[in-house]
């Protein structure tokens, strides 16, 4: 496994290494370059880089209006006011003309740790994936996240990228072949018994709950949703197929995000026990990351419960 | 174009106006037809844009940030010929693609889809920001709501396009002074907007809003102001060139009856008779 990096440092980095490659990228921030890492990019290409100043609404809007003359701005700020504050901005003047804007969301989740509730966006996922046109990206690890700014770039059309403050061990380095494909959940370990889909930073804790579950003679499946939206339903129809018992994490609210895609999908297409793992129905509160993420179970420990769980109701 | 030219196109997109939301039995004819004066001086007498090539992108590019007098900007479009004047009897109409509010994948000549107030000024500052940062010459244009800039997305936006210096955008407030709860004054009162845009840093021209030569001269004044953007304040009669809808709040967002639009046509017909045509 590689270097622990939060995603936001390998965005940050990522963005301005493709900055050359790209010409026709610009990043717009809400005076948070330093937190988002797209100061990075504002050092590397200073003609580029817009601050907008801590008005979030006004931001999108001028993304807006610059994609529609060739640009592929990148819009910054925490995923509470890019998803959530902007919301309606994003919705009206992005993904209505699904133009080519991509909204980047950085502090998701609970992870954000000590700036508590009002700071900690468990929504941003089901809000953005309500959009019609709306790509929804959470990427897992700093591998994952250089490749998918990439793909979204050469990708024409409205995206929210989702990213979290909280470091992570790069894992996917580690799958032979790996490559990023916007729409294609990545199995990174096969299991007959229960599928874990995870997305952002639960996919490593499912890996480690999968170990738990081995050593308990249950097999586990894991699968890197890194694209809560468009749904990888192929990869998602299988693994309900072959393992019959499903269980989704989310360092998000269990409502709209991933659980809700996969729950939507197998319902209609393959019932099969669903268990969604995330943010319950509450706001957050304030601790360090690892206390808050312990305090609503967002653990490899809670996976495996699930998990169990999901088998026990599996016929 | 001469004013009266002017003024005959103008006269000829308020007859569209009112055919379009008579049709519809709903839209917005207070706010479109004070608009359209400015609206028309922009597309035939100010704007680089052409009805054969509507994503030229060398184009001057317009926001109706006051989305809701969609029926001004597709009459103007439809007399500027980007598409058949019949179309705008789609307006709204489930059969056609003339939506309520401006849809630029859908109707040509449509720069920015605008509809929820206080957003369109914001496309329209990155519109002159991407023109700067391309190293290109097209202006931006928008016409905003005296109403719309209650909105303070709107003064984001101010603030936004003073810092980047964009010469290259030229705005509208059509102050009308009517929204759809009363009078500007009595729901939020925003005077005095020259002003208070002035120390926003913006070049302030205030003009009465039917009067094509002066719009016609603020536009030119704008284009060679240098360093920051212009407002240009229109002083303007909501319903204007109908008699009954002037300066009558309840006409914001009501269609004519039938014998209410003939009345409306003959007034219009009567006028452009008066400007020589039969």
């Amino acid at each position: 496994m590689g270097e622990k990096k939060a995603t936001r440092a390998a965005y940050g980095e990522a963005l301005a290494e493709l900055g050359a490659k790209y010409p026709n990228v610009v990043v717009l921030d809400a005076d948070l370059a330093q937190a988002t890492m797209t100061k990075h990019f504002a050092a590397a290409f200073p003609d580029r880089f817009f601050d907008c100043g801590i008005a979030e609404a006004n931001m999108t809007g001028i993304a807006a209006g610059m994609s529609t003359c060739g640009l592929i701005p990148f819009t910054n700020t925490f995923a509470m006011f890019a998803a959530g504050r902007a919301y309606e901005q994003v919705r009206n003047s992005i993904a209505y003309p699904h133009l080519n804007v991509k909204v980047v969301g950085s502090h998701g989740g609970p992870s954000v740790g000590e700036d508590g509730a009002t700071h900690q966006c468990n929504e941003d996922i089901a809000l953005m994936r309500t959009l019609p046109g709306m790509t929804v990206v959470v990427p897992c690890d700093a591998n994952e996240m250089r490749q998918a700014v990439e793909a979204m770039i050469n990708y024409n059309g409205p995206c929210y990228l989702r990213m979290c403050r909280y470091a992570m061990e790069t894992v996917t380095d580690e799958i032979p072949g790996y490559k990023f494909e916007l729409g294609k959940g990545v199995t990174l370990r096969d299991g007959m018994d229960v599928t874990l889909i995870a997305t952002g930073i639960m996919v490593q804790m499912a890996l480690q709950a999968a170990d738990m579950l081995a050593a308990e003679g249950i097999s586990a499946r894991v699968i890197d949703m890194h694209t809560v939206k468009p749904l990888d339903e192929e990869l998602v129809l299988k693994a309900a197929r072959e393992t019959g018992a499903i269980v989704t994490s989310e360092e998000a609210s269990v409502i709209g995000g991933l659980g809700a895609a996969v729950c939507e999908l197998l319902s209609e297409k393959c019932p099969v026990p669903v268990l969604r793992h995330g943010v319950n129905d509450e706001f957050g509160r304030s601790g360090t990351a690892a206390a808050v993420l312990e305090y609503y179970g967002l653990t490899p420990a809670g996976i495996a419960e699930k998990a169990r769980k999901a088998l026990s109701l599996k016929k | 174009m001469t004013a009266k030219e002017l003024e005959i196109k103008a006269y000829e997109a308020r007859l569209l106006i009112l055919e379009g939301v008579h049709c519809a039995k709903a839209g917005h004819p207070g706010g479109s037809l004070s608009c359209v004066d400015a609206l028309t001086t922009l597309y035939f007498d100010e704007m680089k844009v052409d009805t054969a090539n509507p994503r030229d992108p060398d184009r001057d590019r317009f926001v109706m940030s006051k989305g809701h007098c969609a029926p001004a900007l597709y009459a103007v479009l439809a007399v500027k010929g980007f598409f058949p004047k019949e179309d705008i009897r789609l307006l709204r109409s489930i059969k056609g693609h003339m939506s309520g509010h401006p849809d630029m994948v859908n109707v040509p000549g449509v720069d920015m889809s605008t509809g929820s107030l206080g957003q369109g000024i914001s496309a329209a500052v990155g519109m002159a920001l991407a023109a700067k940062h391309n190293g290109k010459t097209y202006r931006t244009y928008a016409i905003m709501g005296d109403g719309e800039i209650e909105e303070g997305q709107c003064w984001e936006a101010f603030m936004a396009a003073a810092k980047w210096k964009l010469d290259n955008l030229c705005a509208f407030i059509d102050v009308n002074g009517l929204q759809i709860d009363g009078a500007t004054a009595d729901v939020m009162p925003s005077a005095p907007l020259d002003d208070k845009l002035r120390s926003f840093g913006w070049n302030v021209i205030v003009v009465p809003g039917h009067d094509y030569d002066a719009i016609r001269h603020a536009l030119a004044t704008a284009r060679i102001t240098k360093g920051a953007p212009t407002m240009i304040l229109l002083e303007t009669t909501k319903g204007k060139g109908v008699s009954y809808m002037e300066n009558s709040v309840g006409w914001h967002g009501k269609a004519p009856n039938d014998e209410q639009y003939e009345i409306a046509v003959k007034e219009l017909t009567a006028h452009l008779k008066e400007l020589g045509v039969e």
